[in-house]
């Protein structure tokens, strides 16, 4: 299920403006990739740029090929809503529906799309989707109240339940912790490790530390100057990048010295 | 000791603070109020020797005014002075406003109570000559004409906001909204004159109808559903849509199945007072629907009765003796204030009750 994406020079604009240059990377099927640089480098952009969810800003547009599993997503006969079908994605500040219950948020990917399933059958998938995403013993008991009264590690877990509950093939998240306490900060750190085993997870942090603890691979952008484009500068072992990282930048960053 | 620049002396310096202390003195609590009652009684001295109501009143407001003003200055400073003033100025503003509101309130009321019976909610003016009557058909008329009016604008009014808000990049998006804001200043009489002259040339001149009407009344109701459903769709948050859209929804399903709903409670609250603005016109309705006697509850078929134009005719062709007409006028114009003020009400109620919560 979860699947290996190869990116051959990508290259992403905003209309006339590069925004992110030649990024050429291979992410393992089950494994972690995190995304780190500083602000504005561009990781955000390419990170939506894998399920082609850049593509709402008007202009956008990239050159160069995304291959998840041999396929490229940016064919040209490809559509970019089944793509997303098979790629989700959760968001740095946690987005429930504010006018459905818990089930039905998390429900939402097959409902909202007139999928007909049997309520036994979907019952099943919000259970499981709830327990992998460490949800289900904090509200299995109000599955019927509104997905907004719960906390915020909680909407942000309810909102990973969300994405995993189609069963996607990779998972995108950006930034998922930046807007939660450290607590459920861990909380949704453990989730991720165990998501692990079945999914492929690229996730974009701020938070070098984490980079550090949830992820089998790293990759550090950074911007070339001011005003031009971000790129990718260094990908390698998540260990080997935090210890011995073989580009002076990146050796910069992570010490500490600019970002 | 100091560089020339700099002339304060520390002991200038202590002399200066000691004049600006943080404390300061304050009017005593009852201040305001004695000072009221001073003017007033003033004000009501000068009545009773000829002054006319207005002047004296415009005297109380500049007695107080002053009397606060000096007294303030002398206790609390200038500051505190000058902030009683305009706090004066501010309030008398509010209450010169307040006061047609309140007057018609108690005008209509108090003239209209009088034929708040079950005869006038019960009967229409079928046969009736002088006393007795009532509005039954002129109620019947409202009601279907603002519905269909309703029916009308509401599907027409949401799906161009939805459009506006989700669809429209650049010059079209901007020349729809520019004519839906001219629409939203149309004069009722034109927009009656409008629905009259399209009817008129596809069933000939002197057609009445109901649905004629509505069609005027649409023609109001129109921009003001498209600019407040508008709002409402602008309001909900861009990440809702996108954690719809990375659920592989397309864009047609998340505007029906997220949007939508997100924003519904406020679209209700828009359509409600779109009808409460509507409800009471009369020019579009005395050119298109005319009025009746009697009851007609078919929309496509020549006049019906309407509120406001039945508290038109009634106050315009009275008869002899004019007093019944008079009265039934009053008692429509009175429950047409009260529609309207439910309406507000019920808008609130929706839009109270229905929200969806606040993220936590």
């Amino acid at each position: 299920m979860a699947k290996r994406i190869d990116v051959a020079d990508l290259n992403i604009y905003y209309g006339e403006t590069l925004a992110v240059q030649d990024v050429s990377m291979s992410i393992e099927p089950r494994s972690v990739t995190a995304l780190i640089g500083p602000s504005g480098c561009g990781k955000s952009t390419f990170l939506r740029s894998l399920n082609r969810m850049h593509e709402l800003i008007p202009k956008a547009r990239v050159a160069g090929k995304v291959m998840v599993d041999g396929q490229d997503l940016y064919a040209p006969d490809v559509d970019p809503v089944a793509v997303r079908s098979q790629i989700g994605m959760v968001f740095q500040r946690p987005n429930p529906f504010p006018t459905m219950s818990i089930y039905d948020n998390v429900a939402a990917g097959i409902k909202l799309n007139a999928k007909r399933m049997r309520t036994s059958e979907l019952d099943e998938i919000v259970e499981r989707s709830l327990r992998q995403a460490n949800l289900w013993d904090e509200v299995k008991d109000r599955l019927d109240k509104p997905g907004t009264g719960l906390s915020g590690g909680q909407q942000q877990r309810l909102c990973i339940a969300r994405a995993i509950a189609v069963r996607p093939d990779v998972l995108l998240m950006d930034e998922p912790c930046s807007a939660l306490d450290p607590i459920s900060t861990q909380k949704i750190e453990d989730l991720i490790t165990e998501l692990k085993a079945d999914y492929t997870i690229v996730i974009v942090t701020h938070n070098m530390q984490q980079a550090a603890r949830v992820s089998d691979t790293t990759a550090f952008f950074n911007l070339r100057g001011i005003g031009q484009p971000g790129q990718l500068v260094e990908i390698g072992d998540t260990a080997t990048i935090f210890s011995a990282p073989a580009n002076k930048a990146t050796e910069d960053y992570i010490s500490g010295r600019f970002g | 000791m100091n560089s020339p620049r700099t002339s304060v002396q520390p002991s200038d310096l202590s002399a200066v603070l000691s004049e600006r202390p943080f404390t300061q003195g304050s009017l005593p609590r009852y201040a305001p109020g004695v000072t009221l009652a001073a003017a007033i009684v003033v004000g009501g001295v000068l009545h009773l020797s000829g002054v006319a109501s207005g002047l004296a009143a415009v005297a109380v407001v500049v007695l107080y005014a002053v009397a606060i003003y000096g007294w303030s200055l002398a206790v609390e400073g200038a500051r505190k002075a000058k902030n009683r003033v305009v706090t004066t100025v501010v309030t008398a503003a509010f209450l010169l406003a307040l006061l047609p509101l309140i007057s018609v309130v108690i005008t209509v009321v108090g003239n209209g109570v009088g034929r708040l019976d079950v005869e006038f909610f019960t009967y229409s003016m079928h046969g009736v000559v002088g006393e007795g009557g009532g509005v039954y058909h002129a109620i019947m008329g409202t009601l279907l004409i603002t519905a269909l009016a309703t029916v009308i604008s509401v599907p027409v009014g949401m799906l161009c906001a939805i459009y506006l808000v989700e669809y429209a990049k650049g010059k079209l998006g901007r020349a729809i909204t520019f004519f839906v804001d001219v629409m939203t200043g149309i004069p009722s009489i034109v927009a009656g004159l409008f629905a009259y002259a399209l009817f008129a040339l596809i069933f000939g001149p002197g057609v009445r109808m109901g649905v004629m009407g509505a069609v005027a009344l649409s023609v109001l109701m129109i921009p003001i559903v498209v600019r407040s459903t508008e709002e409402m769709l602008r309001l909900v948050p861009a990440e809702l849509r996108e954690a719809a859209y990375a659920l592989a929804v397309p864009k047609w399903r998340t505007i029906v199945k997220v949007v939508l709903p997100t924003a519904g409670a406020g679209i209700a609250t828009g359509v409600t007072l779109a009808i409460a603005r509507v409800v009471g016109e009369t020019a579009p309705l005395l050119v298109t629907v005319g009025i009746t006697t009697g009851v007609n509850m078919n929309p496509f078929d020549d006049r019906m009765a309407t509120l406001p134009v039945f508290a038109y005719r009634q106050f315009m062709s009275p008869g002899l003796p004019p007093e019944p007409a008079i009265d039934r006028a009053w008692t429509a114009a009175l429950l047409l204030v009260a529609v309207v003020m439910l309406l507000n009400l019920v808008a609130r109620l929706i839009s109270r009750l229905f929200a969806p919560k606040a993220r936590a």
